[in-house]
């Protein structure tokens, strides 16, 4: 598949299919589960309380890979090639799409803490459904909002837009793109349902 | 105060748990994988025409490529060994 030729981007203009599609998993991964903490605070069936809690397990992880990703990609396209890369990190590491990615991912570990650390079952669910809840919330503020306000490298901007179909991606680049949005978030899915199972099962075993 | 034991306490040790070692050397090893793919991104020096940015910098897309394989794999792995344990579980 042709992708446009842009200076400095070069060849990992094709991190496209995995960087973003990373985030883009993740999104929809956290969608399902405050969606499922919703349906448990409306039923008080504990099945979609863990529905809810591995929802965004698996969000959580793709996310962790989306950093990874992003730290690797952004050390050979914003790093200044001249310098060490330490003075470059300084710069980098100030970006705020970066902070807010990971106040975000920092708001969701502050869940699954939360949720660990209570014994009964009832108060851990409805607990951890209301603060999935008010995680959801602070997600777009931090990680779609703020970024865009403020000055950043990372495109999404108002003079350096994401997915633009002038400059970046064209048509042949969207064939992949957004397959590889439904097949990252369908292994997502996929994961996610093998460990619900199993708690399932766990929960059934200790109940017995 | 006959029956209180005075050294109660000493036998209140500690076991060694298996699994809880075997599970920190986990945590540990992909600390350190992890540790060595952030210094991977970041070599220092003057880095114009080093291997990374060669052939249109097209080793950085392998190298996430590969993060991304080994984060799902190492995390599907962890699983299937909790899918075993709760298997060996059944059988007892």
């Amino acid at each position: 598949m042709p992708v446009p030729k842009l200076p400095l981007l070069q060849e990992t203009i094709r991190n496209l299919y995995f960087h973003v599609c990373m985030w883009f998993a993740m999104m929809i991964l956290f969608t399902i589960s405050v969606v499922n903490a919703i349906k448990y605070l409306r039923t008080f069936d504990l099945k979609y309380d863990i529905y809810s809690r591995h929802f965004a397990v698996t969000g959580i992880i793709f996310g962790i890979l989306g950093y990874a990703t992003g730290t690797i990609w952004a050390s050979y396209t914003w790093a200044d090639p001249n310098k060490p890369a330490t003075e470059s990190f300084s710069t980098i590491a100030r970006d705020p799409k970066l902070i807010g990615a990971a106040i975000a991912l920092l708001v969701y570990f502050a869940y699954l803490i939360l949720r660990d650390s209570m014994n009964d079952m009832d108060k851990k669910a409805r607990i951890s459904g209301v603060y999935n809840i008010f995680a959801y919330a602070i997600l777009f503020p931090s990680i779609w909002i703020l970024p865009r306000i403020l000055p950043s490298l990372h495109p999404g901007n108002e003079d350096n837009p994401a997915l633009d179909v002038k400059n970046d991606i064209d048509g042949s680049m969207r064939v992949v793109f957004y397959p590889a949005v439904i097949g990252w978030t369908l292994l997502g899915v996929w994961i996610t349902t093998l460990k619900i199972r199993f708690s399932i099962l766990k929960e059934k075993r200790m109940s017995v | 105060m006959d029956h209180y034991f005075k050294d109660q306490v000493l036998d209140f040790k500690r076991k060694k748990n298996v699994s809880m070692i075997k599970s920190k050397k986990t945590i540990l090893f992909i600390y350190l994988t992890l540790l060595s793919l952030l210094s991977y991104g970041q070599n220092g020096g003057v880095a114009m025409a080093d291997e990374m940015r060669s052939n249109g910098k097209i080793y950085v897309v392998i190298a996430v490529m590969a993060t991304i394989l080994a984060g799902l794999i190492l995390y599907l792995y962890r699983l299937d060994r909790k899918i075993s344990r709760l298997e060996k579980d059944a059988d007892q």
